[in-house]
C-alpha cells in the first residue's frame, strides 16, 4: 500500500480530490479557495507602505495563510514520507529538446540545472526564478487570481470572467513554453 | 486555534499538489505543448467535482461548520483577467508553478523557489503600487 502511495498518483484520483478542496474549505468555514490572494496578504501584513490597495485588515484573511503555511508543510511531509523513489517520467519529445538545452537531470519535480541555488547564479536559471515569480506576482494579483482562484473555485462557480482568465493563463502559457522559453534555455 | 483546520486542509492539499506531479517543471511544460493529458486531467477533473459539490451546496442550501449559509459573491468582468492573465500565463510557462505549487514546492526542499517565492511577492506589491495607472 504504502509502495502504491509512493508513486505518482495519477489524474483520476489527484483531480477529484483537489477539486474536493472547494467544498471543504466553504463548509469550513465559508472561505473562497484562491492562494494568489495570500501574496497580497504578505505585502499587506510586512510591507503596506501607504499603498492603499494593501491598507486592508488582512488579519481577517489570516485562515488562507494558515493554508499557504499547510501546503508547504503539506509538501515537506510529502518529501519526507512518500517521495517518489524513481526519476519524474516526461514524454520523449520534451527529454528530447531539453537535452539540447543541457537539461537531463530527472532525478527532482523541477530540473535542478535551473532550479537550484547553483543555478540562481546562471543567467538562465536567474531569468526563471526571479523574472518568472515577479510575472506570476503580478499576473495573477492584475487577473485578480490564479489557477486555484479563477481556474478551480471561479470555473466552480461558474463565473464567466474566471473562465476569460483561464484561457489568458493557457494563451501566455502556450506563447511562453513554445516560443519565449526556448530562447531563455540556449542562453 | 480556529485556523488549525484550514493549516489541516492546507497540508492535505499540498500533499496532493506533490503526489500528483502538478508541482513539476516538467509537467507543467508538457502541458503547455500538448504532450501529456495529465494536467488537464487534474484540472478538468477537479472542476467537475469542484461544479458538482457547489451545486449540491447550493441545491441542498447546506450551512458550513458554524451554522451559516455558504455565500458566494460574483465576480465582476475587468480587463485585468486578460492583460494579468496573459502576464501570469507567461510567468507560469517560465516558473513551472502557480501560487499554491510555490509554497509546496518550497515545503519539498527546493529551498531556492522561495527566491520565486519572494519575487512573486514582489510583483504582487508593484501591481498594488501602481495599479491606478493601468487599464481595468
Amino acid at each position: 500500500m504504502l509502495e502504491l502511495l509512493r508513486q505518482p498518483w495519477p489524474w483520476y484520483l489527484a483531480g477529484p480530490l483537489i477539486g474536493l478542496t472547494v467544498p471543504a474549505l466553504l463548509l469550513l468555514g465559508n472561505k473562497k479557495f484562491g492562494i494568489s490572494s495570500n501574496l497580497k496578504h504578505i505585502c499587506a501584513s510586512c510591507f503596506p507602505a501607504g499603498v492603499p490597495f494593501f491598507r486592508y485588515d488582512w488579519k481577517k484573511e489570516a485562515w488562507n495563510l494558515w493554508f499557504a503555511g499547510g501546503i508547504l508543510l503539506g509538501g515537506a511531509l510529502t518529501a519526507l514520507l512518500l517521495q517518489t523513489p524513481e526519476p519524474v517520467q516526461v514524454h520523449h519529445k520534451l527529454a528530447t529538446e531539453l537535452a539540447g538545452y543541457g537539461i537531463s537531470d530527472y532525478s527532482s519535480l523541477v530540473p535542478p540545472e535551473l532550479f537550484t541555488w547553483e543555478g540562481l547564479f546562471t543567467l538562465r536559471g536567474a531569468l526563471l526564478i526571479v523574472l518568472g515569480g515577479f510575472l506570476v506576482g503580478f499576473g495573477t494579483r492584475y487577473a485578480g487570481g490564479c489557477t486555484s482562484g479563477h481556474s478551480i473555485f471561479g470555473l466552480s462557480t461558474l463565473q464567466g470572467p474566471s473562465l476569460i482568465a483561464t484561457v489568458c493563463f493557457m494563451i501566455g502559457g502556450i506563447i511562453m513554453a513554445n516560443f519565449i522559453l526556448p530562447l531563455i534555455l540556449k542562453l | 486555534m480556529k485556523n488549525l483546520k484550514y493549516l489541516l486542509a492546507g497540508i492535505a492539499f499540498g500533499l496532493l499538489l506533490v503526489k500528483s506531479e502538478v508541482v513539476s517543471w516538467f509537467r507543467i511544460q508538457e502541458m503547455f505543448r500538448f504532450q501529456s493529458f495529465h494536467m488537464y486531467g487534474v484540472i478538468g477533473s477537479a472542476v467537475l467535482t469542484g461544479m458538482l459539490a457547489v451545486w449540491l451546496i447550493r441545491k441542498m442550501n447546506i450551512k458550513d461548520l458554524e451554522g451559516r449559509p455558504v455565500s458566494f459573491r460574483k465576480k465582476e468582468f475587468s480587463k485585468g483577467q486578460v492583460y494579468g492573465g496573459l502576464l501570469f500565463g507567461l510567468g507560469w510557462g517560465m516558473t513551472g508553478a502557480c501560487p499554491g505549487p510555490l509554497f509546496a514546492l518550497v515545503g519539498t526542499g527546493a529551498t531556492v523557489i522561495a527566491v520565486m517565492l519572494a519575487s512573486a511577492v514582489a510583483g504582487t506589491w508593484v501591481y498594488g503600487r501602481v495599479r491606478d495607472r493601468l487599464p481595468h
